[in-house]
């Protein structure tokens, strides 16, 4: 499996390390159902059998975190972006 | 037709013509008292002692593809009990003693070796926990000797015990670990819970579920409806796939394990080693051919294969633990799926859903807890509360805060 980065070109997946789904978001701790939005976000994941939107970073190349879609039934890469908020040079 | 070695000399006079089919291949019914989705060792077991403790005369098991096809035919074959945690330990250790008895009681010879299983420490703090677990060990009535590098070079003289990164300074032995064969465990069990009535149904994939109101009350499969009172999932490796059936969201990501094994040699490595400093554990199974494994790949795959490098990876292990390794050909290397629960513990209880109970969540140790796996999974389809020693196996456990990690790692399934 090799991973295409959009700064070192398409690299050994040896080089990455994987952090898991990338859906994760930080819920508002000041909402009442709080402690079940944690429950969900911390532990519970869809798992799917395709394609799957997921976070690596290059830590033995550019040191970028990155937004794969990779199909998890023949890990074929289906898309990729930077991750985070600089990902888009447009959105600042 | 009982085994026996009469009924073996009896079939050597008619030369071995007429040994009967060792399971019925049954076709599905229209209904059950209970169905078990997955025709693997956890989900044939779960059948036999629904059947034999608790009386269930209507069983089905529904297997995908053929039974056996999964994970109980792609591991590494190792039982033990040497687990830290008492939620963890007595589960195992009554599964150890099921497989002490399992060929008496499923009349069938699933190759039980107890040849010992020995963790290998290269620090004196590792020393020092592999001292508190096993003491955890003991105080649940386990078998656990700490050993010295002086009695490990008697018993593995080839291993590099002046290794300038890992010094093997000592290890953790249980005696009464060891290996069964995988696949004759899964064909006893097919054998004991058909002779008692089960219809094993292969070929058979789920595809949904009958619902009632809140209540699932059946499932459709490629063979057709059936209905069942109680079903239980007993899928690992697919917990995800099947539970969405349901609309379940789970504390589980499936990663693959690779395996791997060896031309066949003379005896070399007598029981199992795990080099966990390295990444690496070994054992010989009786043909001659070494049988060794490492970690997970480390991303979420339903492939049943993995990756180059976590190949290389495992063999450098190998290299580094048992440099004489490097003469030896890998003849193979193949994956599996495995359910990589967030506290890396499994997972036996029933679910948020009416009538749809849960057996899961195996990380990569699913093959030891055959037996127990299925006997405390039958227990909670049958009396509809868990088992005494699968309480700690709560799905409920990750919302309370009562979580159970054996390493402490956090909810990052690929550091389990």
């Amino acid at each position: 499996m090799r991973i295409p980065c959009p700064y070192c070109g398409e690299r050994d997946v040896s080089e990455f390390a994987y952090l898991g789904d990338a859906g994760y978001v930080r819920p508002d701790p000041d909402t009442a159902d709080a402690p079940r939005r944690y429950v969900e976000a911390v532990y519970l994941r869809d798992n799917p059998a395709g394609p799957h939107e997921e976070l690596w970073f290059h830590s033995q190349g550019c040191r970028q975190w990155l937004q794969v879609r990779r199909d998890t039934r023949t890990h074929e890469i289906l898309g990729l972006r930077v991750a985070g908020p600089t990902a888009d040079p447009e959105a600042g | 037709m009982r085994y026996s070695i009469f009924t073996l000399a009896r079939q050597a006079f008619s030369g071995h013509r007429r040994w009967s089919e060792a399971w019925r291949d049954a076709e599905p019914r229209p209904g059950y008292d209970v169905v078990v989705i997955g025709g693997g060792g956890h989900g044939l077991a779960t059948a036999y002692y629904l059947a034999r403790n608790h009386g269930v005369s209507r069983i089905a098991v529904l297997e995908r593809g053929w039974i056996g096809s999964g994970n109980a035919g792609r591991n590494t074959t190792i039982i033990r009990s040497n687990y830290l945690l008492a939620g963890n330990n007595p589960f195992y250790e009554w599964s150890l003693r099921l497989w002490e008895g399992l060929e008496q009681d499923l009349n069938y010879n699933t190759m039980v070796s107890q040849r010992g299983v020995l963790n290998l420490c290269h620090t004196d703090a590792q020393r020092d926990a592999f001292a508190r677990r096993g003491n955890a060990m003991r105080m649940h009535g386990v078998d656990a000797e700490l050993l010295d590098p002086e009695q490990i070079r008697q018993m593995l003289p080839l291993l590099d015990f002046d290794n300038a990164r890992f010094p093997i300074r000592g290890g953790l032995l249980q005696r009464r670990g060891g290996t069964a064969r995988h696949d004759a465990v899964v064909w006893g069990f097919a054998r004991a819970a058909s002779a008692l009535g089960v219809d094993v149904i292969q070929n058979c994939e789920v595809t949904g579920f009958v619902r009632q109101g809140e209540r699932i009350c059946g499932v459709q499969t490629t063979r057709g409806t059936i209905h069942a009172d109680r079903i239980g999932m007993a899928v690992a490796g697919s917990t995800s796939r099947v539970g969405q059936l349901a609309g379940l969201r789970l504390p589980i990501e499936s990663h693959v394990l690779q395996a791997f094994v060896s031309e066949a040699i003379k005896p070399l490595i007598h029981g199992v080693v795990t080099f966990g400093a390295g990444h690496f554990y070994i054992s010989q199974s009786d043909k001659g051919g070494l049988v060794f494994g490492g970690d997970i790949d480390g991303y979420n795959s339903y492939a049943q294969r993995g990756n180059l490098p976590t190949v290389e990876d495992v063999c450098e292990g190998g290299m580094a633990l048992m440099p004489a390794l490097g003469r030896v050909r890998m003849l193979r290397s193949w994956g599996g799926v495995m359910d990589m629960t967030m506290d890396g513990s499994p997972i036996i209880d029933r679910t948020p859903v009416e009538g749809l109970y849960l057996n899961g969540g195996w990380c990569y140790g699913g093959f030891k807890a055959t037996p127990a796996s299925g006997w405390c999974f039958a227990h909670l389809l049958a009396r509809g509360e868990s088992h005494e020693l699968a309480r700690a196996y709560r799905l409920d456990r990750f919302a309370s805060g009562h979580l159970l990690s054996e390493k402490g790692q956090g909810p990052q399934p690929n550091l389990h």
